[in-house]
């Protein structure tokens, strides 16, 4: 069994490429549990054809603990037999979202959730604010990370962060990074720039998802799209995806950069400007500015 | 005689052990008193050497254990997971009266006891929940305080929130207390807090919550009693002492004081500090706030009884003064015949000590009464200003030790072999297991009262039979048998 996670900043897409290739995988004879580690528990959705599904920690709050929960109330089957469940969470400001995730992944294992599987895969909240929500990395239960990222000078900043996170539990817990996604915002040079920054961080592009409308179609009728438009080229780029993940043998530990040498990264491909640019810039108001 | 020199030879020797970190680190918190010093020369209040046994607590064991837990009719609730609240139960002995369960609750112990789905999805809802059942069940309670444990703090629960409204829905204090454990570097830091939450939460609305006793008038001689915990009964001879030289107690806070003698204090005329570690900071805001005046004492043995009632008379008339006299008089004879009978069996035995606030030092002089001498002394969590005070209580060659490790305090033992050590629950068995004999000063081993005239008698005597019992000639270790 390959345990994967896919990890990236807030609102980049990772609930929706890791379902939609988690389908494309299952379609190759894979046996595939998905494992939502976000409150908003929204990472079975496209795979259940609903809204959200009912989450370990709600129920465990109703009953009183997760002892009195039986798994099969949690784990639910989706499209292609794929397992769904959904950790659940404290509605935001209150509690502690980190700890819930490490309750619900403990309860898990120790109902025996993880047999017969050939991938688990952990959808983990934007970014890692706190130890719990590291826990997927940090206990060897995630042994291959995948970041999904973007041409955006924010998202290549939470990746670096990521790998850094994954650097820190590489020697203790065995995770490796599998490669960076690239989910297609449409930015300039986009491709080059992700490839640049997977070389910095000792890893690979493994596939460039490009933007497509048939993703949000796919979505409004909770779907993915695999199911919802077998023949598209998009669904053919999500094949191709699962498959690379499949096959995937290039796992390294990555080597995060600083902060300066990823601003350098942005200057050169022109999404920051350099100092120089930037001086430039307000003398130049200031012209505009006395005229 | 020990001369300075030859302490600070032992001190090197004992500081051997240790890899050159804390080697370094420890050395700043060892020394002698050297004669003229106006100082003890160590440093205190830092973080403990990790990997050290320390003897001290924390943030909660300070707020809840000393300063708020003696308020008898209150409810003080641990508010966590379980641990806290079990293992700190009837942990210190501080004495009231009352009927427990009804009016009273100091020996009991309630706690939220806080399950994963609490952490998960905060406790606020449960703390809620928790004191309308403390107000169902304990209807005459006077207020709640709640002692939030460290979890609380981690996940960020908003107490105050909690504690505003319920204020509110049961018309009586409910105080939220921030004292979690991984606060500071000892339990000193909760009896600040604790402080702070008097100020914050009770003393703005005392004059609405104040009960004024029936017919009270305030008089010139009203004074409180301040950081007397009431230790095996301490407070009550040193609330009829003062009651003797004319003055008026209206607060005893807190050791067997009431919420009601809390919001009092702001009425009197002078706080009278006993434990000035764990309560100098609401007698200085008083002081800031109400102009009342404080002034520390000490009520172990005659010398320092006298002494402190002579001080504190001299804050009042000559009424208070003479009667001040009167009652030293009084003792005199008794005090004589004490120490007459004691002396003789405890001359020129050898004390160490290590205790918490005010013991390391107020002590000293009841054992100089008894003929007994301090080699060494020691604060689990005092600060720089205690060690001051320190210097004026002891003599030339003494051994001072701050936040002592396990290590430290036996490998000190071993080569001063005193006659009695004077310490904590935590260190007892060790040094009992060496045929030293000792006694409990936190807790007075289950006896006391040790303040005042007649907690001197039981002093005498306990110091007494822990000396002079036949038991440690009798150990022997079996390889020598």
């Amino acid at each position: 069994m390959r345990q994967i996670a896919f990890y990236g900043k807030g609102g980049i897409g990772k609930s929706t490429t890791c379902q939609n290739t988690l389908a494309a995988m299952a379609a190759l004879e894979q046996r595939i549990m998905i494992v939502g580690c976000d409150p908003k528990a929204d990472s079975t959705r496209l795979m259940l054809h609903s809204k959200a599904q009912t989450t370990i920690l709600h129920l465990a709050a109703e009953r009183g603990a997760v002892e009195d929960l039986e798994l099969d109330e949690v784990l639910l089957k989706g499209y292609r037999d794929v397992k769904c469940v959904e950790s659940g969470g404290p509605e935001p400001g209150v509690g502690c979202a980190g700890r819930g995730i490490i309750t619900a992944i403990n309860f898990l294992e120790e109902e025996g959730a993880y047999e017969d599987l050939d991938f688990v895969a952990y959808d983990v909240l934007g970014d890692v604010v706190c130890g719990g929500f590291a826990m997927p990395i940090r206990e060897g239960k995630a042994q291959e990370i995948y970041i999904v990222v973007s041409g955006e000078m924010m998202a290549m900043y939470a990746a670096n962060n990521i790998a850094r996170g994954v650097l820190k539990y590489a020697q203790s817990g065995g995770v490796r990074l599998g490669g960076l996604i690239c989910n297609s915002r449409n930015t300039d040079r986009e491709i080059e720039l992700i490839e640049a920054l997977a070389e910095k961080l000792n890893t690979q592009m493994i596939h460039f998802v490009p933007r497509d409308n048939v993703v949000q179609h796919a979505e409004l009728r909770r779907m993915t799209v695999n199911e919802y438009a077998p023949d598209s080229k998009q669904a053919d780029e999500y094949r191709q995806l699962a498959q690379k993940i499949v096959d995937n043998k290039k796992l390294t530990i990555p080597t995060p950069i600083t902060m300066d040498e990823l601003e350098e990264l942005l200057i050169e491909f022109g999404i920051l400007d350099s100092d120089e640019q930037y001086q430039e810039a307000l003398a130049a108001d200031k012209t505009v500015a006395t005229v | 005689m020990a001369t300075v020199e030859e302490r600070k030879e032992l001190i090197g020797e004992v500081l051997e052990a240790y890899p050159a970190k804390a080697k370094k680190l420890r050395s700043k918190h060892l020394d002698v008193k050297a004669d003229a010093a106006a100082d003890c020369g160590v440093k205190s209040n830092k973080k403990s050497v990790p990997g050290v046994m320390t003897t001290r607590g924390c943030a909660y064991a300070g707020a809840k254990g000393v300063v708020w837990g003696p308020v008898k009719d209150m409810v003080h609730l641990s508010h966590g997971p379980v641990g806290c609240g079990y293992y700190s139960w009837s942990g210190r002995r501080n004495y009231y009266v009352g009927t427990t369960g009804v009016d009273t609750f100091g020996t009991m112990q309630f706690t939220s006891d806080f399950q994963e789905r609490d952490i998960v999805f905060g406790g606020d809802k449960k703390l809620d929940k928790v004191i309308n059942e403390l107000e169902e069940l304990f209807p005459l309670s006077q207020g709640t305080t709640i002692e939030s444990e460290c979890p609380v703090g981690l996940i960020g629960d908003d107490i105050e929130a909690v504690a505003r409204r319920k204020a509110k829905e049961t018309g009586k204090p409910v105080v939220p207390v921030r004292c979690e454990g991984f606060r500071g570097v000892s339990q000193s830091l909760g009896h600040h807090i604790a402080n702070d939450t008097v100020r914050d939460w009770v003393l703005p609305k005392a004059d609405e919550y104040r009960k004024l006793p029936n017919g009270f008038e305030p008089s010139p001689y009203d004074v409180n009693i301040v950081g007397d915990y009431n230790i095996g009964g301490d407070a009550w001879p040193s609330r009829k002492l003062l009651e003797d030289a004319g003055l008026r107690v209206i607060s005893q806070f807190s050791g067997d004081g009431s919420f009601n003698e809390v919001v009092m204090a702001p009425l009197a005329k002078l706080n009278l500090i006993h434990c000035y570690r764990s309560m100098n900071y609401i007698c200085r805001f008083m002081e800031e706030k109400y102009g009342i005046g404080w002034l520390e004492y000490n009520f172990f043995g005659p010398t320092e009884i006298a002494k402190s009632l002579r001080k504190i008379a001299e804050q009042f008339d000559e009424t208070i003064q003479a009667k001040a006299e009167a009652v030293i008089a009084e003792n005199e004879a008794r005090m004589e015949s004490i120490i007459a009978k004691y002396r003789p069996r405890l001359e020129g035995k050898t004390v160490m000590m290590m205790v918490g606030g005010l013991r390391p030092r107020h002590v000293i002089p009841a054992f100089k009464d008894l003929g007994m001498k301090v080699i060494g002394t020691g604060y689990e969590f005092g600060h720089a200003d205690d060690y001051k005070r320190t210097a004026n209580y002891v003599e030339e060659g003494t051994l001072i030790y701050d936040d002592v490790s396990g290590y430290e305090f036996e490998a000190f033992a071993k080569e001063l072999n005193p006659d009695l050590i004077a310490a904590g629950i935590k260190e007892k068995y060790v040094f009992q297991k060496m045929a030293l004999p000792f006694r409990q000063m936190h807790s007075w081993d289950y006896s006391g009262p040790y303040h005042g005239y007649d907690g001197f008698e039981v002093f005498a005597r306990d110091m007494d039979l822990a000396i002079n019992n036949p038991t440690w000639g009798l150990i022997n270790a079996p390889w020598k048998a």
